[in-house]
């Protein structure tokens, strides 16, 4: 099941020149750009593993894609978002989320229904390889 | 289509296409540069000369590019060599928006570190601290003053080397994307250049800073004092001109770094000078004249610091 979180997500998967645009736009905007990838995609797993820290004081999208090299190279077929931070309003605050990178095989999201008292359900959402 | 097809083909319009030099220097905006160049640094005729070389390879080499007859990104890593207070930091600033200009970098900001942005402290510590230097410096160029401190012979076990391995991998792959310049005192260079010669051969353009002569010191003490809205009275003028002829042979002579210190102290002393005298209101002139006595209470006059002094007692001491 292909998994649409984030920008761009119901469009083809950006190709590298695409990423590194969208990056320069972001670094125009004086966001920080972080790097999380997960083997999880559940909806719920709000908090990804981060690729280092997010990347203060760059001029140009290079040092991103350097860096996104790296952890593809280290992580292939990981789910893999790129994070934007703006921090005009004196915190770090995500302006921009969008996956740069794909396993071949997705999961799928299923949905487990429960039983609990009086025969109420309640539904809930699991990831099944 | 055949990738031999294709190059007859760009051969071909390169053939029937012209570039107009003159026009596109006026387009880039590189004459600005260098006139800016040229008017706001004293002296230093070498550098600008070289400067300007480098300019005109650069929009040579774009044109030849546009015209299909280069490929590849031309080695544009420098190594700036003078004694301290020549302009190294200055010029590289300029280079920047220079090489930014004719499109050769793509963003044109200026990364100045040292030797302690770039090794660590403990293993393992250096490799992200350079990378992250360099991360932050893509698309522009890195400045990396004292650059010989990364390199320390008498310990083998030391990380500058760590940092050296990543710099010369970085200058060889990322050529489209950084320009690392190298700047420091010119024997150390060259024996660091020496002990390095990965270095050497990534570096194309070696450009030497030469010192200022004593007028050309003297002309960039007026200007500092001009932007700063003072001026010199013509006995001031005249202690001035001796006071740099004394501070030449005197330790840590800087240049125009030593200079702009002296017009800091000299500034001090004038404050001091009116803050103690004035008995009525001052006017615009006073405040903003700096006369001989306030650079003649310098200590350089007296043969620099009390612990620095040589002895002279077979020479007049200097009053």
């Amino acid at each position: 099941m292909r998994v649409t979180q984030g920008c761009f997500s119901f469009l083809p998967d950006l190709s590298d020149a695409q990423i590194s645009a969208q990056v320069d736009y972001c670094l125009a905007q004086n966001w920080s750009i972080g790097i999380e990838y997960t083997d999880d995609p559940h909806p719920r797993n709000t908090y990804w593993e981060m690729w280092g820290n997010p990347m203060f004081d760059l001029k140009d999208a290079k040092g991103v894609m350097m860096e996104l090299d790296a952890c593809r190279k280290v992580n292939p077929g990981t789910y893999i978002r790129l994070n934007a931070f703006d921090n005009t309003r004196g915190w770090e605050t995500v302006r921009m989320s969008f996956l740069v990178n794909r396993p071949a095989v997705e999961p799928s999201i299923e949905m487990v229904r429960t039983d609990t008292v009086g025969r109420s359900q309640t539904y809930s959402w699991r990831t099944v390889r | 289509m055949g990738a031999q097809m294709k190059d007859a083909a760009t051969t071909s319009d390169a053939a029937t296409g012209t570039v107009d030099l003159a026009e596109e220097f006026r387009q880039s905006g590189v004459k600005e540069i260098l006139d800016q160049l040229d008017r706001e640094l004293t002296g230093l005729k070498p550098v600008k000369q070289r400067i300007r070389e480098t300019a005109a390879l650069l929009l040579v080499e774009r044109a030849r590019k546009q015209l299909g007859l280069a490929h590849g990104a031309p080695t544009l890593h420098m190594s700036f060599t003078g004694n301290p207070g020549t302009g190294k930091t200055t010029v590289a600033l300029k280079m920047a928006g220079l090489l930014h200009s004719l499109g050769y970098v793509r963003k044109g900001h200026l990364v100045s570190v040292t030797r302690d942005d770039l090794v660590g402290q403990y293993i393992g510590h250096t490799a992200p601290k350079t990378k992250e230097v360099l991360k932050r410096a893509m698309g522009g160029v890195l400045f990396i003053d004292e650059a010989y401190y990364l390199y320390r012979p008498d310990n083998e076990r030391d990380y500058g080397q760590e940092a050296i391995e990543i710099l010369l991998q970085v200058m060889e792959n990322n050529r489209d994307d950084i320009v690392v310049i190298m700047a420091g005192y010119s024997d150390r260079m060259d024996r660091f250049f020496a002990s390095n010669p990965g270095f050497r051969s990534r570096i194309a353009h070696h450009i030497e800073f030469p010192d200022y002569s004593d007028d050309e010191l003297l002309h960039i003490a007026t200007t500092m004092l001009a932007g700063q809205g003072y001026q010199l009275t013509s006995s001031a003028r005249t202690a001035m001109q001796e006071y740099i002829s004394y501070r030449r042979p005197q330790p840590h002579f800087a240049n125009a770094r030593s200079i702009r210190n002296a017009i800091d102290r000299a500034r001090l002393r004038q404050a001091n000078r009116l803050f103690e005298s004035a008995s009525g209101p001052l006017d615009a002139t006073a405040l903003s004249t700096i006369n001989d006595a306030d650079i003649r209470a310098s200590r350089v006059f007296r043969g620099g610091l009390d612990h620095e002094r040589t002895p002279r007692s077979d020479q007049d001491p200097i009053q």
